[in-house]
């Protein structure tokens, strides 16, 4: 199948950015859309012209490096995949197909199509750990953990902090990825002790990033690869709630 | 004094704001309405609930006040939302606006300004009585103000009646999504009910709306007169 690409290339977070045509002659329609760029990309190479810059690591979807948003979607049109799940049979023969970088301003474009997704890491190291002394890890059974607790924190827990909740939020609002972060953690026994200093620093570094706040849309939630649901950012405005009236009742 | 502080400064917090000034908002338009439709119950009806809210002006007054600082919280703390969120995004995508999403739920702001315009209208033109001269001076046989007449003289205007129809839509847009938004945000949503909550969202938000449509209506085609 051949296809038509429209892609943002930048030189780097200073330079404007555009749009560039590229076309993507003989490609199958069984390869994924990232092998689709690396065809495009080895074809420039030997042009002796600038490759596309694009993230990617585990190429199966589960580290959350990739990061496109194609035709206006992040991850593109299909639920439930990132970018390098998802394969040329869900495009048409002849289809002109934009890909754009996440755009968020805590999310600068350091080349093309990469962005810098460091904000996410200033949020996780504001509290989205757990304090453990170091020795042998516990016998699993002595921590007894209900059932449906343990899924519900595992489908918080399954972010792989891509970014494309806050790719499509018309707020880049990056609330449905710190809510992840904050339920899951909160649901379970390890993230007892540090469970009102963490939603509370965590949502302070998210805003000082500068990212949006929640209109409650969900378009999160559809986006998202893993389907993580908007349920948890509720979950974490009643953390919040709890730790912001705490607070009022401590000397600290 | 702290805990205002902490509230404004957050994005999670001014939600909380905006959730509980619209909750009381909401309220208000409830009770706003139950006594407007008293019109269907006849004049004496109505114009003995107008005497009845004006006997006590002290109390008008506060009441006044207490209304109009929980409205202007809510725009206050929207307008600032509104600049972070746009501040959050400099560039925008070529394609469309955030997909999987109601046009209700991404058109918060400009049904609000819209809302804003039409509130100042309103009491312009039958709080304050400069927009049809005259018709706040109609009396009734108890030498009550007529609100009756005020509102019949008022929606036989068409154009009067049309555009209260048209902010109508708007304020049913506006609670479409701010219904459920509220519970969202001040946490008390989860999976068990948030189907529930959507119903009660789009059924309250329908009900204020057609009740309210209702009185321009049917002054307009005379059923009222
Ligand atoms: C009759 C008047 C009004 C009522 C009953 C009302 C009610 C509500 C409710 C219940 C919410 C949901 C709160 C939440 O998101 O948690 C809301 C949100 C909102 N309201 Fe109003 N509102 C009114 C007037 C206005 C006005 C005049 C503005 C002017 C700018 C406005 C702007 C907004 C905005 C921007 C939001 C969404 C906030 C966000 O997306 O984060 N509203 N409103
Ligand atoms: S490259 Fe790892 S998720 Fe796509």
């Amino acid at each position: 199948m051949n296809l038509k690409l429209r892609i943002w290339r930048q030189k780097n977070a200073d330079t404007p950015g555009h749009f560039v045509e590229h076309d993507a002659p003989n490609v199958t329609p069984d390869m994924s859309f990232l092998e689709l760029l690396d065809t495009v990309n080895e074809e420039l190479t030997l042009q002796g012209k600038e490759p596309i810059a694009f993230d990617s690591d585990c190429r199966e979807g589960i580290c959350g490096m990739c990061s496109l948003v194609i035709n206006g979607i992040p991850h593109g049109h299909i639920k439930g995949t990132t970018v390098c799940q998802l394969h040329l049979r869900h495009f048409q023969d002849g289809q002109t197909i934009t890909v754009e970088p996440w755009r968020a301003r805590p999310f600068p474009v350091i080349k093309d199509l990469i962005v810098d997704r460091g904000a996410f890491d200033r949020i996780i190291q504001a509290g989205g750990y757990i304090s453990v002394s170091t020795g042998q890890a516990i016998e699993g059974n002595a921590l007894p953990i209900p059932k449906d607790t343990a899924e519900l924190a595992m489908d918080a827990a399954a972010c792989i902090g891509c970014g494309a909740c806050v790719a499509v939020c018309k707020n880049a609002s990056a609330a449905l990825f710190v809510a992840a972060k904050v339920s899951h953690l909160a649901l379970l026994p390890q993230g007892q002790r540090e469970r009102e200093r963490r939603v509370w620093h965590m949502v302070k570094a998210m805003d000082a990033a500068g990212f949006g706040s929640c209109s409650n849309t969900s378009a999160c939630e559809a986006v998202c690869p893993k389907s993580i649901s908007v349920e948890f950012i509720g979950r974490m405005n009643r953390e919040y709630m709890k730790s912001l009236i705490k607070a009022q009742f401590k000397n600290t | 004094m702290n805990i205002i502080k902490a509230l404004f400064q957050s994005t999670i917090g001014k939600k909380y704001v905006m959730a509980v000034t619209g909750l009381l908002l909401f309220g208000y338009v409830i009770l706003h309405l139950l006594g407007n439709l008293q019109i269907y119950m006849g004049p004496n009806a109505i114009n003995g609930y107008g005497a009845l809210l004006h006997s006590r002006p002290a109390l008008l007054w506060l009441a006044r006040v207490i209304l109009l600082a929980i409205f202007l919280t809510h725009v206050g703390t929207a307008i600032a939302l509104t600049l972070e969120n746009w501040a959050a995004r400099p560039i925008a995508y070529t394609i469309g606006p955030s997909p999987y999403t109601t046009y209700a739920s991404r058109t918060m702001f400009i049904s609000g300004v819209i809302l804003f315009c039409y509130i100042v209208y309103h009491v312009l033109h039958l709080t304050v009585g400069v927009v049809q001269p005259g018709i706040m001076d109609f009396k009734d046989q108890l030498g009550r103000p007529s609100i009756y007449r005020m509102l019949v003289a008022a929606f036989s205007n068409p154009w009067i009646a049309l555009s209260y129809m048209v902010a109508m839509g708007f304020l049913y847009f506006h609670l479409s999504h701010g219904i459920s938004s509220f519970f969202q945000s001040l946490g008390l949503k989860n999976r068990a009910y948030s189907g529930l909550i959507l119903g009660f969202a789009l059924g309250a938000a329908l009900v204020i709306f057609l009740g309210f449509l209702s009185i321009p209506l049917t002054v307009l085609t005379g059923l009222v007169k």
